[in-house]
């Protein structure tokens, strides 16, 4: 039973979201190339009425737009992932996106400063040495609270088409990007240098009828990663196999069901995310209307398959036309790979409880919006007659869509992009124990 | 046949029965007419014609997105690979080519490629109308800039003007601007590379396109091309002129294809433009969408010619 927490407002259409490894920070990047940090306030984190509170703990500008003079385009600041990696100091890093550039970003503290220096002024104007009369230890005295982010590294020019993925390393030295022909591996010091390792661009471009749309390293095995295709498949690959990950180790695609043949099959069997469970023997992709759990010992079909919106099978002309049906909705698995959670139009999200064999649809409304109100499941009438509370398919509003979303990697705590707000729900009980 | 500025409704009842093998049944005297008569048939000829104008349809400033456009041309081959199979694609193929006039073609060709024209109809080979055409704008103005890549044979090549040579394939792949995408590569790469793989691309291209010209292979390139004459632009329109009355003709030169942004309000006949605007906001550029991006487009010609 999830409840609303709180809101927070964008500038501008949100385009990732993502907790950090301890759940403490949530970071958003949106369109406008800004990444906005938010941190839990976990001081009452011991007692149940614990309400998982998250504020602004940094924003700054990570991508500007630029322009290609080469090409003649624009390339866009939106920020289409961030990563972050695992915390080794005091300060935070994550990676973050564009197109094009992918840059890490440190995230440092500063909460004292010195005073008491001997040959400056407080306000920084040197003291005229001949004033002196005694000697004392500067120290640092406490002040408020300064978040700084700084660029620390910008991998640029290695990619030539569009950056939709980028997963770090359990070794926390490399990580993969991927666009929608290659896959460059980096090693996070060096930026003037990029291994491919998978290409699949034809040699004739004419012969171009498949895209990677995602990739993810294996989070234990530092020589395993996963992309998926825009033709329902994923490839596993194993780098200890060869240098150049062309030929994979194994690939997983389901059979195509011949009674649901329509012109639209490859479209809606198009992959748009992958996401590893967190212990690793899992991996869960999202096309089109459903979610499938894929076991990585089996590569013949998913063991478990999710359907988000049936409902919308009947209507994939209408929204082939409108483009929707090129949505590219987000997955994620909580902190046990219990529950998993994707989004759906009219700002519904949904949840399917892996092990109960349940599943919800909530909703992330304004309407619904006070502080720790509980979210009424909601239900979709697909055809007939439409009971109380039930929405019709033609009401839904198609441009209110949930793509990003993301699960705290430990407790009960969601956040869920609409187009310009962040929602946090957490549920009932928080803790997974 | 082809009724000018009918908006095609796809109803959403059931998902088209698909089985490669099906004949729709004839129903009415011409050949084409029962084969169209059919509401399968219609459907798909519809979703076939909307598949067709989202490959042009992209915005023009930053590059389209490639997993979107590889979709729709895989959507668009498996129509005419099924077209091809009932036997109604040649039917077509025959009608249009009975039809076609050399000067009938869609706005939008003529504003790419009209100072390209003598060296298309001269028998380059024609590439893909679809996302190609996008990119011809902005590789003309690369090969502009780089004086000594072959610019002609780049621009010319990428030019599907005539009918007869538009085998505008765009099965042959709409991404079979071979010169264009193997220019982009490897922006660190010095320009001689670009060049030798320019040229190569472009030989590739021209052989394919060859093969695909034979006349008596019925590919689906071929007569494919021939899909641009279904509507064709009037002639002077009063509809039509009223819609670019406000572009300044000066455009019409390397601007113009530098820019391409002209490309997107005149890419179709204004019929089809409007029937697209009133399919919601979410969808494609609206003509406004393009003006008012205009501005945009002169700053950035000034930093590109001025500096």
């Amino acid at each position: 039973m999830f409840l609303f927490v709180d809101i927070f407002f964008a500038a501008d259409i949100i385009s990732t979201v993502e907790f950090n490894h301890t759940g403490e920070l949530l970071a958003t990047g949106d369109k406008g190339g800004r990444v906005v940090i938010f941190q839990q306030e976990i001081e009452n984190k011991n007692q149940p009425q614990f309400r998982s509170e998250y504020n602004v703990y940094s924003t700054f500008q990570s991508h500007e737009p630029e322009f290609d003079y080469l090409k003649s385009l624009e390339i866009e600041e939106k920020i289409n992932k961030i990563r972050w990696l695992p915390q080794k100091n005091a300060a935070q890093f994550l990676l973050s996106t564009n197109d094009k550039t992918i840059k890490l970003w440190k995230i440092s503290e500063r909460d004292k400063r010195p005073e008491g220096y001997n040959l400056k002024e407080d306000d920084g104007r040197f003291k005229d040495p001949n004033n002196i009369t005694s000697l004392r230890v500067p120290v640092l005295i406490p002040m408020d609270l300064m978040v700084e982010a700084s660029p620390r590294r910008v991998f640029a020019n290695a990619h030539t088409y569009h950056i939709n993925s980028i997963s770090v390393n359990s070794d926390n030295e490399t990580y993969l990007s991927a666009d929608d022909l290659r896959i460059n591996l980096w090693h996070l010091e060096i930026t003037d240098r990029s291994f491919n390792i998978v290409d699949i661009k034809p040699a004739n471009m004419e012969e171009l009828t498949e895209v990677i749309t995602a990739a993810e390293f294996h989070p234990h095995q530092c020589n395993t990663f996963v992309y998926s295709s825009s033709k329902g498949t994923i490839r596993l690959c194993d780098m200890r196999v060869s240098a150049l990950c062309d030929k994979h180790s194994k690939l997983f695609e389901e059979p195509e069901d011949p009674s649901n043949r329509s012109f639209f099959s490859e479209i809606i069997s198009s992959i748009s995310d992958v996401k590893f469970s967190h212990n690793g023997r899992y991996m869960m992709t999202r096309d089109y209307l459903s979610v499938k759990i894929w076991d990585l010992n089996m590569e013949s079909r998913p063991v478990e398959t999710y359907q988000v919106h049936e409902y919308l099978r009947s209507k994939l002309c209408s929204l082939y036309e409108n483009d929707c049906i090129f949505d590219k909705f987000e997955c994620c698995w909580n902190g046990n790979d219990s529950v998993v959670m994707t989004g759906s139009y009219n700002n519904f999200f949904r949840m399917f409880d892996r092990g109960q064999r349940r599943d919800v649809t909530l909703e992330a409304s304004r309407e619904n919006s006070k502080p720790m109100q509980v979210l009424k499941p909601r239900k979709v009438c697909a055809g007939g007659k439409r009971k109380k509370d039930e929405i019709s398919v033609d009401s839904l509003d198609f441009n209110k869509k949930i793509l990003h979303t993301a699960w705290h990697p430990q407790d009960n705590i969601i956040a869920v992009a609409t187009t310009n707000n962040l929602y946090i729900f957490q549920d009932k009980c928080v803790f997974t124990d | 046949m082809f009724p000018k500025g009918t908006k095609r409704k796809f109803s959403d009842s059931g998902e088209e029965p698909v089985s490669s093998g099906d004949q729709s049944p004839p129903a009415a005297s011409s050949a084409v007419a029962r084969t169209l008569s059919s509401s399968y048939s219609l459907q798909r000829q519809s979703l076939l014609d909307m598949s067709l104008i989202k490959l042009q349809l992209c915005h023009m400033l930053v590059e389209p997105n490639l997993c979107r456009s590889v979709l729709i041309a895989n959507t668009v081959r498996q129509i005419q690979e099924e077209m091809t199979q009932d036997g109604t694609w040649q039917i077509m193929t025959q009608a249009l080519a009975a039809a076609q006039c050399p000067a009938d073609r869609l706005v939008a060709t003529e504003v790419l490629c009209r100072q390209t024209d003598a060296a298309a109809q001269a028998g380059q080979s024609p590439k893909p109308f679809s996302v190609v055409g996008l990119e011809e704008g902005y590789h003309s103005e690369e090969v502009v800039m780089e004086g000594d890549v072959e610019t002609e044979v780049t621009m010319s090549t990428l030019s599907p003007v005539s009918p007869q040579l538009s085998s505008a394939s765009y099965l042959a792949g709409p991404f079979g601007m071979g010169p264009c995408w193997e220019e982009e590569e490897e922006d660190g790469e010095c320009e001689e590379d670009e060049e030798e793989d320019s040229e190569e691309c472009v030989s590739e291209g021209e052989e394919g396109d060859r093969d695909h010209l034979s006349e008596d292979s019925r590919t689906g390139e071929q007569v494919f091309g021939t899909f641009e004459i279904k509507h064709p632009a009037p002639p002077p329109d009063p509809a039509l002129e009223e819609l670019f009355s406000d572009v300044d003709p000066s455009y019409y030169d390397l601007d113009t294809v530098l820019t391409g942004m002209q490309a997107a309000p005149k890419m179709g006949p204004y019929d089809l433009l409007e029937s697209l605007s009133s399919h919601g906001p979410t969808t494609l550029s609206s003509s406004s969408s393009c003006r008012s991006d205009l501005n945009e487009l002169d700053h950035i010609m000034e930093i590109i010619v001025g500096s």
